[in-house]
């Protein structure tokens, strides 16, 4: 399993520039809002949370489709899948892989693009927290999704479709967060609830991702 | 006293619904048309928002059908994924397109009524947000159905999503309530006592309560009598094939 870890890791990290493209597209995002919108700080430093969560959100819906279809392709995933290692296994290593070259550097950055919207300083914390307990299970919740799709051309669009109203509540509770805390208020209902969301998806998701990668390899 | 287990035979549930499909389609068609129009023309204007008040006999029984119809769905998939009836995958196939329209329909509407009530035609509000979110989700099932050549993993696979989109469309819906406090009213309907609707209106509305749900039922009786004619009709091209 560590072994798979690894490989994974390799694979983002060297093959094709799939690591950095997640990153560079959050950041990206980040500056073509303010060029939209109007640089006025007070108008930025209100939608930050939203935009910042936004862009968490797809930057990890870009990466993916690389989750299983690499592995689809080159039939490492039968190999996968009939390894003595549980499918439920293999699922959960996927997601934290993605999670591990997707979601942390998003968290790592987005401090950095909090700035540049001006988002407000009370709200910096609370935004590192909240995108470090979401993004997660954006990572689970994707990885269904891509297991969902693994076996169909033009399957990219099609996922976006399924994954991103499963976000739906990641996505609100999250910025709930942010934004309560760049106001100043209490912010441990949210979190708790985000965090909940993240509990019950890692725990149960990958069941379904496994039974669906099944299906799908039958 | 026959089975309800017994529907799951494609011939069964052909023979039953070759006499049973011409009844509800016409039963379908009386009771909306009843309660439509008895709901458009023979209610009474009420005092404050006048005749706009009669699109709820359109607004509600969409709304509830579409809500419905997701469920039926849900536990569609349950007895395939458990029983592995093809009748009962069928169905939920079926059931989707209906319920898309049914969201719409209630949202449509809703908009239509909002629009002079309340000054606006869409508000972020969680029964609008999450009746626009299960639209999403009904447009997901139906484009994997749409996705996938091989019917029977696309069986499985949409039946794994409509359960997992279900606890995320639950989910969503408290989220949506935690994320914005509403403009919309509270339940038109209510068993308890102490309900907020005088009978002039409740009547026609159940009735077309009643006629949605029939409609429903034809709809999906057909639909899933279409489906099942075009999996014998790829059955006999493949065994033409085969000889």
């Amino acid at each position: 399993m560590i072994a798979l870890l690894t490989r994974d890791l390799r694979l983002a990290l060297r093959a094709g520039g799939g690591f950095g493209l997640g990153l560079a597209f959050f950041l990206i995002l980040a500056v073509l809002v303010p060029l939209g919108v109007g640089p006025e700080p007070a108008t930025l430093a209100l939608i930050a949370p939203g935009i910042l969560w936004v862009g968490a959100l797809l930057a990890c819906l870009l990466s993916l489709d690389r989750i299983f279809a690499l592995d689809f392709e080159d039939g490492s995933l039968d190999l996968l899948a009939t390894a003595p290692v549980p499918l439920e296994a293999v699922v959960t290593i996927k997601a934290v892989a993605h999670w591990l070259t997707t979601g942390l550097p998003l968290v790592l950055i987005s401090p950095v693009l909090g700035l540049l919207l001006f988002l407000p300083a009370e709200a910096y914390l609370w935004l590192i927290l909240s995108l470090l307990l979401g993004t997660p299970a954006l990572s689970v919740i994707g990885t269904f999704g891509a297991a969902l799709t693994v076996g169909l051309k033009r399957g990219g669009l099609l996922m976006s479709l399924l994954v991103l109203p499963l976000y739906i509540p990641t996505l609100v509770f999250g910025a709930e967060v942010v934004s309560r805390g760049a106001q100043g208020l209490a912010v441990g209902t949210p979190l708790a609830l985000l965090g909940s969301i993240t509990a019950g998806a890692v725990a149960l998701l990958p069941f379904a991702s496994a039974l669906v990668l099944r299906i799908n390899l039958r | 006293m026959a089975s309800f287990w017994e529907y799951a035979n494609p011939l069964k549930f052909m023979r039953t619904t070759d006499w049973l499909l011409p009844i509800v389609t016409v039963a379908a068609v009386v009771v909306t048309t009843i309660g439509l129009v008895w709901g458009f023309f023979f209610t009474p204007d009420d005092f404050r928002q006048g005749s706009t008040v009669k699109i709820v006999f359109l607004h509600v029984p969409s709304a509830m059908m579409a809500i419905n119809i997701w469920v039926m769905m849900l536990v569609a998939s349950l007895i395939w994924l458990i029983r592995r009836h093809h009748v009962s995958a069928l169905a939920a196939k079926a059931a989707a397109p209906v319920g898309l329209v049914m969201t719409l329909i209630g949202l449509i509407t809703g908009a239509v009524w909002g629009q002079p009530m309340w000054g606006t035609w869409w508000a972020w509000d969680p029964r609008l947000t999450s009746f626009l979110i299960l639209f999403l989700f009904y447009l997901g099932y139906i484009a994997l159905w749409a996705a996938i050549d091989d019917p029977d993993t696309g069986a499985d696979l949409t039946a794994v999503l409509c359960l997992v989109g279900s606890v995320f469309a639950v989910l969503s819906r408290y989220a949506a309530i935690f994320w914005n406090q509403g403009l919309h009213q509270g339940a038109s309907l209510s068993v308890q006592p102490g309900t907020r609707m005088d009978w002039a209106y409740k009547a026609p509305l159940y009735t077309c309560m009643v006629g949605f749900g029939l409609v429903f039922l034809a709809l999906l009786l057909a639909g899933t009598r279409t489906e099942i004619r075009a999996r014998r009709m790829k059955a006999l091209v493949a065994r033409e094939r085969m000889a």
